[in-house]
């Protein structure tokens, strides 16, 4: 059994193993975001390494080096996820601020509390 | 307790994470080898002479696929209105008034 | 108050804005022949945007603006969606490919060096999605930027 052929799914499973460890042990909400971040970065992964077939290239005919060529549909919907990925961070990171105002601080223990 | 019940769960989603790569090595639908690829060959094939466009990844996302693109779009722009809305300067009380 | 970086750092960045503007503006409008597009792109140019806030502290009030042009791509994305049907097929299908008019050329079959007059609708997609994305982003840049406290809007 060649390693290499599991390779790209074993850093697909640390960093979603990762992400899910931050975002459930953590309390800054900073960190939370980080966490979530990088299990989108794992699935954007795993959705590329299904793509990839050997020694096939790039989707594209412009002076292309060969005519072997690896599966389009996978990398469009990656482009499609990380495009969604950076809309829903900006929205949590602007959550974050509001929270920020509202409480003067970003612990998810103390913004569970209500406000005096 | 609360810790103790989410290692437990990280654990029991870690080793199934562990046992699905182990599923998928090997040769056939392992990493370098998808199986299904009927509907990616008729896109290749298919991108040029029907779409006139070289770039199938671009072709996919913009003709066959368009309907995705059209709601990643929205996507794009309520997550701005988001933003706005909860990013907008907020008055005080007194400045509502004058 | 205006918190701004060194005046070597503001020159540079001011001349790099540029050449980062139109890499971007190359991006989307080779979308259709080399690897790129509307979204690639649009990020490229929003970094132009990042650049200059990190590096003056301060932007012109471009809200409005930017507001208008995220609306405006957008609903030219919805539009060109609808030509498909105006012209009597289905939903985004690609009615322009090969009819001759503008982005109506023919390609060869098969590994060619590109031609910039071919695509249909797909170059008309990604010039709008372009549009919309450098306008959302720049958006999301300005706005978390004037609310963190790091720049202030000059009037």
């Amino acid at each position: 059994m060649n390693l290499f052929l599991i390779l790209p799914f074993f850093v697909v499973m640390v960093l979603v193993a990762m992400g899910l460890y931050v975002a459930l042990f953590k309390k800054n909400l900073i960190k939370i975001i980080m966490g979530i971040t990088l299990m989108q970065n794992g699935a954007n992964l795993f959705l590329v390494s299904l793509a990839y077939r050997e020694g096939y290239v790039a989707p594209i005919w412009t002076s292309a080096p060969a005519t072997d060529m690896v599966l389009p549909t996978p990398h469009a919907l990656t482009l499609t996820s990380i495009v969604i990925g950076v809309a829903t961070t900006a929205l949590m990171l602007s959550f974050v601020i509001m929270l920020k105002r509202h409480y003067g601080t970003i612990d998810s223990n103390e913004v569970r509390r209500c406000r005096e | 307790m609360k810790k103790v019940i989410a290692m437990i769960a990280l654990l029991i989603i870690f080793a199934f994470l562990a046992g699905a790569i182990v599923e998928m090595r090997g040769e056939d639908g392992g990493f370098g080898n998808p199986v299904n690829t009927d509907m990616d060959e008729y896109f290749l094939g298919d991108s040029q002479p029907h779409n006139q466009v070289n770039n199938v990844v671009t072709a996919v996302l913009f003709d066959y696929r368009g309907l995705d693109t059209l709601g990643e779009a929205t996507i794009l722009f309520s997550a701005v209105s988001g933003v706005l809305t909860v990013l907008r300067k907020i008055k005080a009380p007194k400045e509502v008034e004058k | 108050m205006k918190w701004k970086m060194s005046v070597i750092v503001r020159t540079v960045s001011d001349v790099m804005v540029v050449p980062i503007i139109v890499f971007g503006i190359y991006l989307i409008l080779h979308g259709h022949l080399t690897p790129g597009g509307g979204f690639q792109g649009g990020a490229v140019v929003a970094s132009a945007t990042a650049l200059l806030i990190v590096s003056n502290g301060a932007l012109k009030d471009y809200k409005g603006d930017f507001s208008t042009m995220e609306s405006a791509g957008l609903t030219f994305f919805f539009l060109l969606a609808f030509l498909g049907i105006v012209m009597g097929f289905a939903m985004f299908y690609n009615s322009l490919a090969g009819t001759g008019g503008i982005f109506g050329g023919t390609v060869m079959s098969g590994i060619n060096p590109g031609y910039i007059n071919t695509g249909g609708t797909v170059p008309l997609m990604n010039i709008v999605v372009g549009m919309e994305v450098i306008a959302a982003l720049s958006l999301i840049l300005w706005m978390m930027a004037k609310n963190s406290g790091m720049m202030e809007v000059e009037k």
